[in-house]
């Protein structure tokens, strides 16, 4: 086992998931497959090869530094749940 | 220092750049701006929206790489820091991990207890600001998200500091650098340098690094020496009552002159980073990095040199002008135009800083320009006027913008070098104070200073000091 139900369950509150028990099993079963799999492929010997950084052989795109409209405060607040005084409204997060 | 336990320090420094738009959408980075009105899809990390990365930041790593003896990553990376938190739109903030764009480099230092000291810097890398959060009293949070994508540099120091003089020490310096290269604004008060330390102690000898405790939001140099120091104290209360230093993230309250622990931070410090698929390598290229050097100005080290060694200013006169980059800049425009670097500096910091002073304006805002100034300098050269004179054209330069020599000519303040007519004054000043006169010839020589205010005064200040001196001395 790669991979136990204990750090499913941490993995899961870091990005706020709430798993029912029957989830957890089949999650912690999947991940570890997962992880084996990518096991396998560490076996493969990759001496002096540079790692990936990305999926598209391609360096460096950039913008210039200029400044484009942006897209109104009415619409920057369209889909917000709760809004005020222009702001997002959101339960408070430190006591 | 304390006796038992050695201090150690280390730094993160966000630096926010002065790039007109935020690092990667095209949006401004204007300070103070209506709320939420500086954002798009990318700021506001709406579904299907790409960022794409400013260029001048690179440009802008690259020259605090520079300026802190870095080395710089040919191939650097983004990667992805994932919490939830609400100023964070997207779930994660855009930041470097492996593969920062900078690294290795360092900083000298001078504190008076130690004298000269190198401080490493572990890494810079580039990265994203969250937006701002303002606590309500009605238990809601209101988030702008102006601020958010804003470009950060992220200036990492190796555990170097023993002490929270050598803390400021490198922190000043760091400031002095950032901006000077004119990539920071250098507030401390809006946020535009903000400082986290790291703070352990451990027995004097111990090789590992004793349990850190990490204070943040540290907007004053003042606080964060209060805090470090609070902090130390803390620590070993901590261990001399037995107990242990826990890891934890500390708010400092300046006003209470005490730190807090911030509860419930210990899950968020997994970030699961990895890198962001959204983003390309960046690649920076031999003649990219050349580039950039030969853009840097000269930085306040190197003038302190110059202006101690070549050009022989006094240690204090080059420490104050070399600090801040315009006034260097105003003082050697001055010595351009007259070339006597003493008096030039003389006149900087004395009447120029005085008045700056007086007025609280900057430099950047000083009516009397180099040139300006200049002019005056060398009318006392020539002893067209004499040093007094010569305040009074200044004050009358800064509040006409006329030059010198208009000022002179107007209020027909030129001195009198002819030695008829200092001749004559003297002949009254000597005339009018007989008492004075036979005290000096009876052997009162310090009575010379008087007749020759009595000259100056007689004249309105025109006369030539040296030659009334002269002709009081024949005279006599």
């Amino acid at each position: 086992m790669k991979i136990n139900q204990q750090d499913v369950e941490h993995v899961a509150r870091l990005a706020r998931l709430s798993l029912s028990p029957e989830d957890l099993k089949i999650m912690t079963g999947q991940m570890d497959a997962v992880l084996g799999y990518v096991d396998k492929l560490n076996e493969l010997d990759t001496d002096g090869i540079e790692p990936m950084a990305h999926a598209v052989p391609m360096t460096n795109a950039f913008r210039e530094d200029e400044i484009t409209e942006p897209i109104g405060v009415e619409r920057t607040l369209q889909n917000a749940p709760q809004q005020a005084d222009n702001y997002f409204k959101v339960p408070k997060i430190i006591e | 220092m304390n006796s038992r336990y050695e201090v150690v320090i280390g730094l993160e420094v966000h630096v926010q750049l002065t790039t007109r738009t935020k690092i990667f959408c095209g949006c401004s980075t204007e300070f103070g701006q209506g709320v939420n009105s500086q954002t798009c899809p990318v700021c506001l990390g709406l579904p299907g929206a790409l960022p794409v990365l400013n260029r001048q930041v690179v440009e802008d790593a690259i020259k605090a790489g520079l300026a802190t003896n870095c080395q710089i990553t040919p191939r650097s990376i983004f990667a992805r820091k994932n919490y939830f938190y609400p100023d964070l739109p997207k779930g994660y903030q855009i930041s470097q991990f492996e593969l920062p764009i900078c690294e290795h480099g360092w900083l000298d230092i001078e504190t008076e207890e130690l004298g000269g000291k190198r401080l490493g810097i572990t890494r810079i890398h580039m990265e994203e600001d969250a937006g701002k959060l303002l606590h309500n009293s009605d238990n809601s949070s209101s988030v702008d998200l102006n601020r958010a994508c804003t470009p950060l540099l992220e200036v990492v120091s190796e555990p170097d500091m023993r002490s929270s003089e050598e803390a400021i020490a490198y922190l000043k310096q760091l400031h002095q650098i950032v901006v000077y290269l004119g990539i920071c604004d250098g507030n401390l008060d809006e946020g535009s340098f903000r400082c986290d330390a790291n703070v352990s102690i451990r027995p004097w000898g111990q090789k590992e690094l004793g349990t850190r405790s990490e204070l943040k939001n540290l907007n004053s140099f003042r606080y964060i020496k209060q805090a470090i120091e609070y902090e130390v104290e803390r620590q070993i209360d901590v261990i001399d009552a037995g107990e242990k230093v826990v890891q934890e993230t500390r708010l400092f309250d300046p006003d209470a002159g005490v730190s807090r622990s911030m509860r419930g931070k210990e899950e968020a410090h997994d970030y699961r980073y990895f890198p962001d698929p959204d983003l390309l390598p960046v690649d920076v290229s031999a003649d990219w990095i050349e580039q950039v050097r030969k853009s840097l100005p000269e930085l306040s080290t190197a003038k302190l040199q110059r202006y101690q060694g070549e050009i022989g200013l006094p240690a204090y006169d080059a420490g104050v002008i070399s600090s801040d980059r315009p006034l260097a800049e105003y003082f050697e425009a001055v010595v351009k135009h007259y070339n006597n670097p003493k008096i030039c500096s003389n006149w900087v910091m004395g009447e120029v800083l005085g008045a700056l002073k007086d007025k609280k304006l900057e430099i950047s805002a000083c009516p009397v320009t180099p040139e300006l100034l200049a002019g005056v300098l060398i009318r006392i050269d020539d002893k067209t006027i004499s040093g007094k004179i010569a305040k009074t054209v200044f004050e009358k330069i800064w509040q006409t913008g006329n030059t010198a020599d208009q000022i002179i000519e107007e209020k027909g303040l030129k001195q009198v070098t002819d030695t008829g007519a200092i001749e004559a004054i003297v002949d009254e000043v000597i005339a009018a104070n007989p008492d004075q006169v036979a005290e000096y010839r009876g052997g009162k020589e310090k009575l010379m200073g008087f007749f020759v205010g009595q000259v100056m005064k007689a004249s309105k200040g025109k006369a030539n000091p040296g030659m009334a001196n002269q002709l009081l001395k024949k005279k006599l």
